[in-house]
Parts: C-alpha cells; sequence; structure tokens
C-alpha cells in the first residue's frame, strides 16, 4: 500500500476573509528533530520551523530558501518603487482570482494595514477583482495582477499604460509585475499541498 | 557571467534600461535566477528525476502558451526526443484557458467556474510511465484550477509512486514556472513601453 495522506475533518473557511486563520498540510511536514543546518539554510528564518507549511517545503530545502529570498525583495525592499500597500494588493488580487482563501486572508490584511483602507480591501474580497475602486492606482495595480494571472497570460502593452497613467514609475510597475507573478507561485503552493483552518475564536 | 534566464528570455543585456531596473531588486533577481538552479541543477535528484523535471516544466510552460517554452522544449528535446514527441502529441488536447475550478460550498459557489478535468490517454501513460504521467495531470490541475486542489490529487500522486519529498519539489516546479513565465510575460511587455 502507497503512503497516505492526511485528512482533516475541521469545516475549511469557505469565503474571503481579513481574519486570522491557520492552515494545515496534506502531507507530513519534516519532523523538527530531522531539521539539518541545510534546511534551516533553506526556513531562511529559523522561527519558521515551528509552522508546518514551512516545514513541509523544507523537505526541498534549496527551493524553499531561493523561494523565501525572492518573496522577501520583491515585497520587502522599500527603495523605491512600488508602495507596500499596493504590492500587498497585487498579492490579494492574484490571490483573489486563483481562489487561495488563506493567501488572500494574510496579504488583504498586509494591504489594509498600510493603506489603511480596510473597507477597499473587503469590497475586493467580498466582490471580486472587478468590484469598483475609485482611487486609479489601485484600479491599475488590481487590473494588472488580474491580467497576469490569467493563464494565457493577458498582461499587455495597455496594462503598462494603465500604471503608468497613475503615476507610477517604471520600478514601481516592476514590482507590480513582480508582486502579481510571485503570488501565482505561492497561491498554487498554499492551495495544493493543505488547506485553511478556521478563524479563531 | 552566469546565464540568467529570464533575462534571456525577455532578450535583456547588461546596459539595457530593465536590465538596471531588475538590478534595483538584486536579490529578487539572484533568487528567481537560484530558485530555477535548484530545480534544474539539483544535487538530489533521488526523488524526481532530471528527466521527471525537463518533462513537467515544458509541460507546465507549454499549457500557459507562453514563448517561454521554446527554453523547456530544447532542454527536454536534449534529454529526451521520444517523451517530448509524447507531451507533444498530447498538448493541443491539454491546453486551455484559466483560472477556473470551484470554491468550497457556500457564498462563492455562485463563483463556481466549469473547465476540463484533463487525464492522460492510455497512450500517453503507455508512453511515458504511469508516475511521469499522474505528474502530468497535476500539472494540469495546479496550472488551470489551483483552486480544485484536494488531499485526493496528492493521494493520486502517491499511489503514482511520488514520495512525499518528490511531491514538494515537483509542486515547487509548476508553481515556480507559474512565477517566472509571468515575469517574462510583464517585463517583455513593459520593455516594449520603455
Amino acid at each position: 500500500m502507497s503512503q497516505q495522506v492526511i485528512r482533516h475533518d475541521f469545516d475549511a473557511p469557505n469565503a474571503f476573509t481579513q481574519e486570522l486563520l491557520g492552515w494545515e498540510a496534506w502531507l507530513e511536514p519534516l519532523p523538527e528533530e530531522e531539521l539539518t543546518e541545510r534546511h534551516y539554510d533553506g526556513l531562511v528564518d529559523r522561527r519558521r520551523a515551528a509552522n508546518p507549511y514551512f516545514r513541509l517545503l523544507v523537505r526541498d530545502p534549496d527551493i524553499l530558501g531561493a523561494r523565501t529570498r525572492t518573496d522577501n525583495d520583491i515585497f520587502y525592499n522599500e527603495k523605491g518603487g512600488l508602495p507596500r500597500a499596493l504590492r500587498e494588493l497585487a498579492a490579494t488580487s492574484a490571490s483573489r482570482t486563483n481562489g487561495c482563501i488563506y493567501c488572500a486572508s494574510v496579504h488583504s490584511r498586509f494591504a489594509s494595514h498600510h493603506s489603511k483602507r480596510p473597507d477597499d480591501v473587503q469590497r475586493l474580497l467580498d466582490e471580486g477583482t472587478a468590484a469598483e475602486q475609485s482611487d486609479p492606482q489601485w484600479r491599475a495595480v488590481i487590473d494588472a495582477s488580474v491580467a497576469l494571472t490569467e493563464t494565457p497570460v493577458a498582461f499587455g502593452a495597455e496594462h503598462v499604460r494603465q500604471l503608468r497613467e497613475a503615476g507610477l514609475d517604471d520600478l514601481a510597475i516592476a514590482d507590480a509585475i513582480h508582486g502579481a507573478a510571485f503570488f501565482n507561485w505561492a497561491n498554487r503552493l498554499m492551495l495544493s499541498l493543505g488547506e485553511p483552518t478556521p478563524p479563531q475564536g | 557571467m552566469a546565464i540568467d534566464v529570464i533575462d534571456r528570455l525577455v532578450g535583456v543585456t547588461e546596459g539595457d534600461a530593465l536590465y538596471a531596473l531588475r538590478e534595483q531588486r538584486p536579490d529578487a533577481k539572484r533568487n528567481a535566477q537560484a530558485s530555477y538552479d535548484a530545480l534544474f541543477a539539483s544535487d538530489e535528484l533521488e526523488h524526481v528525476s532530471q528527466l521527471e523535471r525537463l518533462a513537467v516544466a515544458y509541460w507546465a510552460v507549454a499549457l500557459t502558451q507562453s514563448p517561454a517554452a521554446r527554453h523547456y522544449r530544447e532542454l527536454l528535446a536534449a534529454a529526451s526526443p521520444e517523451t517530448l514527441a509524447a507531451l507533444e502529441s498530447a498538448l493541443p488536447g491539454a491546453v486551455t484557458s484559466g483560472p477556473y475550478g470551484d470554491f468550497p460550498a457556500g457564498p462563492l459557489s455562485a463563483e463556481n467556474a466549469p473547465g476540463p478535468h484533463w487525464e492522460p490517454s492510455a497512450e500517453l501513460r503507455a508512453a511515458v510511465g504511469i508516475r511521469l504521467a499522474a505528474a502530468l495531470a497535476h500539472t494540469h490541475l495546479l496550472t488551470f484550477r489551483p483552486r480544485d486542489s484536494s488531499a485526493d490529487a496528492l493521494q493520486a500522486l502517491l499511489d503514482a509512486g511520488w514520495s512525499t519529498t518528490g511531491i514538494v519539489t515537483l509542486s515547487q516546479l509548476v508553481s515556480f514556472l507559474n512565477f517566472q513565465l509571468r515575469v517574462v510575460a510583464g517585463l517583455t511587455a513593459l520593455k516594449g513601453e520603455l
């Protein structure tokens, strides 16, 4: 008999939310006592050893380490470029389009935190990426992220122009592209290796 | 200087405006390439063979109709023309557009979008074996309908002979390529507007 996946009996969340969700894997994370220095290097931040998602991904430490360092520079390098709130909006828009309730919960929270506009973020979650957004930069980043998330990719010159006409410079446009593209990586891992747990309390 | 695959696929060389732009996110650039290297020049092939990596890569990128598929086609052609031929004959019946799929039952059910659940034909299974065929089916799911993912889909991989670690690498491979091909598409559009 082959190995068996881990099945859970909780009811996974069935709506997009900014609440704090957990996540449980369908495959066994690497036991903490088996972690070597190569694994810790892949985790980048040693505290991630406590997290089942990262402890499952660390079974292939080299790609996890490179993934995490890519992620960190796209989202946290604040030397110019796209404001943090809009990077998180790109992540949220990609996650809303692909249907990753867990990823959308984390990054919609970040988008609300950095923008101080939780109602606009919630409207994107509740009504979808086509919901009205009066801010042209929000509109442009959402539209670009959705086009980048479609398969085949629907992003083209018109999206670059829309971002530019909204006042974003080339580095900011490159940041929006990378933010949405990265969540097409992250969403697929989160969606396919486990499922979110209900909000606490 | 080492090759940067994204620069090569977009057609960027040192001195270009886009080269300078990517250099402003040096860790993202370096680690996007390190990700490629971790997947395609790994010293750990016990759980996923090099041929499996190349076959899944070509399949994943070709399914999206990205111009980046050329790169992976060349790599697979050099490794196994037979596998490439089998995938190319299956491709027209597998290409579609996404994302589609179902949400967990509830308020989002109204947004459920139907689409094909592709399965390898008997002919393809005979050509590439059940293990790679199962990976191709999973790749199709991850590419077009990631929200349809399930424990059952992972069980199908385990039943076809994939290890837990092998499934992690396979998932990273397909997910990374969905990042890379979008960076290529995005930067190609940006390059045309600089």
